[in-house]
């Protein structure tokens, strides 16, 4: 099929400008770049870069069976290796089926470039076959997007995606290719660098605002910080462990900062927000200094912003300027890169003549204390039903803490974030932001496919799992081994609960009738199901699965339908104000 | 308040909408807009006129730097600035109302650029409210159309912003 003399050569680098195809340039690109997985589906437009993946070996093409599915396992791929992820689709339907998968990516910060194909570019805006206004349709959901018609820009415009989707606040974006530009030829060069005059993040923390937040923390009579997913795309986690520990302050995570800090560890007070602790929760209502590093007060963290943390001065670091002071005023703002400036923030404290009055530290452990004995999670488990916390619970026990887990949206997410606790950055990967129901599986694909050799979890519910169900059949294809642990109780969860608590029990449309048998699905996609309807089953089931090193394993987990999530702060109630069990 | 919103970018293709969906997305409102090439021609000028509390314009300005293809954001409205805008309005110009219209125009500085035995087109210069003015003082049945160019702005002073 491949000429051995051709695209093999013409790939490997030899001199400074060979002339290539522009669907040569693309893969020779990725493969300058370092990347050694796309996800991605072929279709018309794509099908010369297809032809030139086709004939390499150094950039791996993983085929799913919808593209966004595809876009979900590049962005899972990137939350677990930090890496950039990349996905490849074509025109039309195969860019508008990217769109929940970029949007995904885009409100979680996640570095992607998504490459599209386009129809000719003597064919745009012509109603062609397959052609759709990709950029048009991007532009709110990418970090910045383009649509290369020359060949000769094609290079740049890749290095730059790529610079552009890992610096400052990461993010997808989306290289939109017409397909006679990969068809034409060009004299490839792919540049070291690229400097963009409009584009200048800023890395490192200002000094002064430095040392007057590490004043400030210094001197709090009741401090907490409060991180979110920017520690963990900022790999600062390390840093950010020697400054709590070395305050012996709380600290709380948003859905998103899960494993920044140890979740063993006892200055972790849990989740803060919606169905956060009821002690981290108290923790920052009672606070007199937030810090909130790489985090964005969000509504589903803050609850009512007009009763959000009334008696704190607020530190914020963030490298997004635009996420300072957008819903909460701060006191001490700084921009900048969060590895940097937590280093810098080390670096003040070891400066510091004093440290927080050992008394008062002393009197607000205590009443974290208090409030943790509230035993906030706490469920009852008996012989009949299988109650969801226990089945993360024993999914934690069993995978001794150390999988990569995944979840799709609704209640599963909110157990698998409070039962399973995460001591280390990179193994929790959701969609926090945007909050997208199939995210989970493709996600376990790509987070499977960066780690080979780990346990990989996907937390899923019977809603959220049918949403992209097809990719079994990708699994099967490239013998993922992951597990996904379906909580199945037969209702769109949280919306149940929802209608629960505030719809007088009238359950519009969140019953799910007719559900697939799990159990025959996984097995006519070829992998192993297993079916849990006691407590008693729970324990096995999971054993089972986790012996199937090699086999990809659907549990089918029978929970108590009637099952909430609690605490629960309602949509605009202040954080104090929880639904407690 | 309302602010005048000064920005340089890329003159690139799909520029212009990036800040215009900025402005619909996150609901932010535009009085008026206008863009050119300077005199680098790879660098656009664009003038907003919005309104909002400081908390919205803090957010427009930081949203707006953050935009790949920004170059520069400054909010005129911080400091002393000229702001010009254009006008070419068609009026009924027939009988005793030829010479009325004339003195008019006349009155604001305006300009008669075109003629015809019915009608006079006037060009006007000027911050809006001036060109608001203007059309307040004519009957409102002698309007036939107006364009208005949107507010152009500069600070005062010797440096660039």
């Amino acid at each position: 099929m491949t000429s051995p003399t051709t695209i093999h050569e013409r790939l490997s680098p030899k001199t400074e400008s060979e002339t290539l195809t522009g669907a040569e340039i693309v893969v020779r690109a990725l493969r300058d770049e370092g990347v050694e997985f796309v996800f991605g589906y072929p279709g018309g437009a794509v099908l010369y870069i297809y032809d030139a993946l086709d004939k390499q070996e150094a950039v791996q093409h993983v085929l799913v069976r919808h593209e966004q599915a595809a876009v979900h396992a590049a962005d899972a791929y990137s939350r677990v290796t930090g890496k950039v992820g990349v996905a490849l689709v074509t025109s039309g339907p195969g860019a508008t089926n990217a769109v929940t998968g970029i949007a995904t990516a885009y409100m979680d910060s996640v570095p992607l470039v998504v490459i599209s194909g386009q129809v000719p570019v003597a064919l745009i805006g012509n109603d062609a076959f397959q052609e759709v206004d990709t950029v048009g349709i991007t532009r709110p959901c990418t970090k910045h997007n383009f649509l290369v018609k020359d060949v000769k820009d094609l290079a740049s415009t890749l290095k730059t995606a790529f610079y552009l989707a890992a610096t400052g606040r990461p993010g997808p974006v989306l290289v939109d290719i017409p397909k006679d530009v990969t068809g034409k030829q060009c004299a490839y060069h792919y540049p070291d660098k690229i400097s963009l005059r409009s584009y200048k993040p800023t890395v490192k923390g200002h000094p002064g605002q430095v040392r007057k937040a590490m004043q400030m923390i210094a001197s709090a009579q009741r401090p907490i910080f409060y991180t979110g997913g920017g520690v963990i795309l900022g790999n600062a986690s390390e840093e950010l462990r020697k400054l709590v520990r070395s305050l012996n302050v709380p600290i709380t995570h948003t859905l998103m900062g899960l494993g920044a800090y140890p979740a063993s560890d006892p200055q972790f007070v849990g989740m803060l927000g919606m169905h956060g602790t009821y002690e981290a929760n108290m923790a920052v209502q009672h606070c007199d200094v937030l810090v909130a590093l790489g985090a964005r007060f969000d509504d589903r963290v803050t609850g009512n912003l007009a009763k959000f943390a009334p008696h704190a001065k607020i530190v914020h670091v963030d490298v997004d300027p635009s996420s300072i002071s957008k819903n909460v005023r701060v006191d001490v703002p700084i921009v900048g890169d969060l590895q940097q400036v937590l280093t810098e923030m080390n670096q003040v404290l070891d400066e510091l003549d004093a440290l927080n009055d050992p008394h008062a530290m002393q009197a607000w452990w205590a009443q974290i204390a208090e409030w943790r004995k509230r035993d906030c999670l706490h469920y009852q488990q008996d012989e009949q039903i299988i109650k969801p916390q226990f089945v993360v619970q024993k999914l934690f026990e069993l995978t001794g803490g150390d999988a990569i887990v995944t979840s799709d949206v609704g209640q599963h997410q909110m157990w698998a974030a409070q039962f399973y606790g995460f001591d280390k950055p990179r193994r929790w990967v959701n969609s926090g932001g945007l909050g997208t129901m199939g995210f989970g599986l493709p996600a376990a694909m790509g987070a499977q496919v960066a780690e080979p050799d780990a346990t990989v979890l996907c937390i899923t519910g019977d809603g959220s799992i049918q949403m992209n169900i097809q990719e079994l059949s990708t699994c099967q294809q490239y013998k993922l081994p992951l597990k996904v642990a379906c909580l199945n109780n037969h209702y769109l969860g949280m919306v149940r609960q929802w209608q629960e608590f505030f719809y007088e029990d009238r359950y519009a449309m969140s019953y799910v009738d007719a559900l697939p048998d799990f159990v025959k699905l996984a097995e006519a996609y070829g992998h192993i199901g297993l079916r849990a309807d006691t407590p008693a089953d729970v324990e096995p089931v999971i054993r089972e699965a986790l012996r199937l090193k090699d086999r990809m394993v659907f549990m089918d987990f029978r929970v108590d339908a009637k099952e909430n999530v609690y605490p629960m702060v309602p949509a605009g109630a202040a954080l104090s104000d929880m639904i407690l069990v | 308040m309302r602010h005048i919103i000064s920005i340089l970018l890329e003159n690139e293709a799909g520029a212009l909408s990036r800040v215009a969906g900025l402005f619909s997305a996150r609901g932010y409102n535009i009085e008026a807009m206008t863009v050119a090439p300077t005199h680098d021609a790879s660098i656009s000028r664009m003038t907003v006129a919005t309104r909002g509390s400081e908390e919205i314009m803090e957010q427009v300005l930081k949203q707006l730097n953050k935009l790949v293809e920004v170059i520069r954001v400054h909010d005129l409205s911080e400091g002393p600035h000229i702001e010009r805008e254009l006008m070419l309005i068609k009026v009924h110009a027939v009988g005793p109302d030829r010479e009325e219209v004339k003195r008019l125009s006349d009155i604001f500085r305006g300009r008669i650029i075109d003629v015809t035995d019915r009608s006079y087109t006037i060009e006007l210069t000027g911050p809006g409210d001036k060109l608001d003015a203007f059309i307040h003082a004519l009957d409102p049945g002698m309007v036939i159309e107006v364009v208005r160019s949107g507010a152009s702005a500069i600070s005062r002073g010797a440096k660039a912003i």
